[in-house]
């Protein structure tokens, strides 16, 4: 099969572009650490409330982990359990979420904590909260006629007491 | 320009050739109007579904609301259902009938049959789905994603309309077969490949969906199982998804590589490499779905870094294909006169709108399917998954790239098919169609991209989140969208008055079925690139190895299932 010169060097380029991004997003994911929601932590979605950690949704500092805050967030149509979340500018942060009905998501607009809550599953995401501000978190997952009424707050705040957080 | 009068395709190289050209020229009567039908539903399909969509833009604006309590939600899934599913099944099994009709020959009488079979199976399913979504019992998006449980005839509907497909695949299967019994040996023509390519990995992606609405969704909405693995239906769904876009994309492509290189007088470039592309999209276009889901938890990284491995493969036939075309049109621009670098590119029929809405779709396909890159980067989805950022990247690469081509074939093949010619007046208006199409598409993808990467998420009514600052600065960009929607809004006014001419009022007369053929010494199409058992088998393959760990993965690990939700 005959391939025209050009094409084969065209085809080459596009070909070393592919490899070249893939390496970057293999590279920065498996080794970087910068992977998506994989959590496989499976929950009884219909006694979410009884379960730890979300019989005590909110925010909870923690000691001796990678991170410096759990925070621990149940969602259910249309709302979000707790309603605001603060946490000290430059620390560490594991969000913990799920769902006790359909599907819900989970994303803090204008960053990349992003990921689906599905019933059954324990979504994860950690991650620094480097840049300070009012952040809206919205369910970006239809899940039913309240689906845009259904939001929180993540508040990132300069406080004199983040010394020891990092 | 269109002419009004037929073009004869006299080829001077050898006699059998000549004579196989000049009696299919013109697609059989009786197969025309299986054709027609099909294309008719489309266009009713985009009327209302564009019209749910200019509703909807108009709600997010806030400036406006929908009344007597209608649901935002149902309208959102009747813009979804009517354009992403109907009108694209349709346009594509219609004009696929008129093209394996063309180039292989008349259907048999029970080929033809078994066409209106299938043509009613899917009629029946999209009238029962419908109605479902008219009540208010089925206000679950396309997507229909569990727990969320509609009625179990809405089900049912999309069930037919998927097996109607197969039926009607099937007719175009069976004649494609005829003509490789007939002419054992030769090379089959390139456009019935195609159509036999897409509708080979069109069954193939189908079975998950089948398989996800027969033995989850049915049972669950009918109350003879009490739960559903959510999780596994959506993998189902998404192993059907991301298919689908390919086999809405693929009838583009044999429109670019097969009929708009005759518009504007040029030969097709290659005959292999256009095989060769459309074997790889038959690979590569399944075991991927999971690039939808790489926020999903449930999945492992490992899987979900290998789908996007393979979702990398598929841009190679793309690469493929846009230096074909681009080869094509600057040897045809040459031709003409075309000098220097660019000159050719002024040389090409701006004003044929047989060659400018294709030209543009393959325009639009440039950032569509950059930022498709971007969708499918693993940990980069996060940034935008769910934003409107999305609806934005399908509105170019779907709903411009893909529609705008099957525009500018329905503005030759109706009156190819009623008999009928596209005038000028009508050929000026269908130009003015797709600048208005491309001005507002411009507007509201622009928008739903810029939004999408603040964070403004998809498939949402209006809404101020509380009054939240960040939420505040996507309303200019809604209020861009719903600019952005009218212009379209009056755009598809215009493509079905064109329509309704084009199928009853045109002057009677014969229109073109633009065909081109191979460049005069084109090598032989090696005989392996439509050896369907080879590459059937290589399917195979790669859809185990990527879909058999992680669905064993789900279905060992599954939590408990879920019962159906109705909140809305």
């Amino acid at each position: 099969m005959h391939i025209h010169k050009y094409e084969k060097w065209w085809l080459t380029f596009g070909a070393a572009m592919l490899i070249a991004f893939l390496v970057i997003v293999g590279v920065s994911a498996f080794h970087g650490g910068t992977h998506p929601n994989n959590s496989k932590w499976t929950i009884n979605y219909e006694k979410v409330d009884e379960i730890a950690p979300f019989d005590n949704p909110g925010v909870h500092k923690v000691e001796g982990k990678d991170w410096d805050y759990e925070v621990v967030l149940v969602a259910s149509a249309f709302s979000y359990n707790p309603m605001e979340i603060e946490v000290p500018v430059g620390s560490k942060v594991r969000f913990i979420a799920t769902t006790k009905d359909v599907v819900h998501g989970f994303e803090v607009a204008g960053t990349n904590i992003n990921f689906m809550l599905e019933p059954g599953y324990v979504s994860e995401k950690i991650t620094t909260v480097d840049k300070a501000g009012e952040y809206v978190i919205v369910c970006n997952e239809y899940c039913g006629t309240g689906h845009a009424m259904m939001y929180s707050t993540l508040k990132v705040v300069d406080t004199d007491d983040n010394s020891n957080s990092h | 320009m269109t002419t009004a009068t037929v073009t004869k395709e006299i080829t001077k190289k050898n006699g059998s050739k000549e004579t196989f050209k000049e009696k299919f020229v013109q697609v059989d009567r009786r197969d025309a109007k299986l054709a027609l039908a099909h294309i008719v539903v489309a266009f009713i399909a985009l009327f209302l579904g564009g019209f749910a969509g200019l509703l909807q833009v108009f709600v997010r604006s806030g400036q406006f609301k929908l009344p007597a309590g209608i649901n935002y939600y149902q309208i959102l899934t009747v813009h979804g259902v009517l354009l992403g599913l109907i009108l694209t099944t349709y346009f594509i099994l219609g004009f696929q009938t008129a093209a394996i009709s063309r180039t292989s020959g008349a259907l048999s009488n029970k080929q033809r049959t078994i066409g209106w079979a299938g043509f009613w199976i899917m009629t029946i399913g999209t009238a029962a789905s419908a109605t479902m979504v008219l009540l208010n019992e089925a206000s679950v998006l396309y997507t229909f994603y569990a727990p969320l449980q509609a009625h179990w005839i809405f089900y049912l509907g999309l069930a037919l309309v998927v097996v109607g497909s197969w039926t009607v695949a099937l007719a175009q299967g069976l004649r494609y077969i005829q003509w490789r019994k007939e002419n054992k040996g030769q090379t089959s023509p390139l456009l019935s490949f195609m159509v036999v390519v897409n509708n080979l990995m069109w069954f193939v992606c189908t079975l998950g969906v089948a398989a996800e609405v027969l033995f989850q969704l049915l049972p669950w909405s009918l109350g003879l199982v009490e739960r559903v693995d959510v999780l596994l239906s959506r993998t189902l769904f998404w192993y059907f998804g991301h298919a689908l876009v390919y086999f809405w994309l693929l009838p583009a492509y044999m429109i670019w590589y097969t009929v708009v290189p005759k518009v504007i007088g040029a030969k097709i470039f290659s005959d292999s490499l256009a095989r060769l592309a459309f074997m790889l999209f038959l690979l590569f276009s399944i075991p991927v779905g999971v690039h939808h889901q790489l926020t999903e938890p449930g999945i492992d990284g490992f899987w979900k870094f290998l789908q996007v491995v393979l979702t990398f493969f598929v841009i190679v036939p793309s690469l493929l294909t846009a230096f074909s075309m681009f080869a094509t049109f600057e040897i045809r621009g040459r031709e003409l006169g075309g000098k220097g670098l660019f000159g050719w590119f002024k040389k090409l029929p701006w004003k044929d709108s047989r060659f400018l809405l294709p030209f543009i779709g393959m325009a639009a396909f440039i950032p569509g399917g950059a930022g498709g890159v971007v969708n499918a980067s693993y940990q980069m989805n996060e940034l935008i998954h769910n934003t409107i950022w999305v609806t934005g990247h399908f509105h170019l690469a779907i709903a411009t790239t893909v529609v705008l081509t099957y525009f500018g074939a329905a503005y030759w093949l109706i009156p190819h098919l009623t008999g009928r010619v596209l005038t000028k007046k009508m050929n000026d208006l269908a130009v003015t169609s797709g600048i208005m199409w491309t001005i507002g598409m411009f507007i509201m993808s622009g928008a739903m991209h810029i939004a999408g990467l603040f964070g403004a998420p998809r498939r949402s009514e209006y809404s101020t989140y509380g009054g939240s600052e960040q939420a505040a600065e996507w309303i200019p960009y809604q209020i861009a969208q719903a600019v952005g929607g009218t212009v379209l809004f009056i755009a598809i006014i215009l493509i079905i008055g064109i329509v309704i001419n084009l199928i009853w009022f045109a002057p009677k007369g014969e229109e073109e079925f633009p065909l081109a053929e191979l460049s005069q010494g084109a090598e032989r199409t090696p005989a392996i690139l439509e050896n369907f058992k080879l590459w059937g088998v290589i399917l195979v393959a790669l859809i185990l190895i990527a879909y058999t760990f992680p669905i064993f993965d789900i279905i060992n690990n599954s939590p408990l299932g879920s019962t159906g939700y109705k909140f809305w």
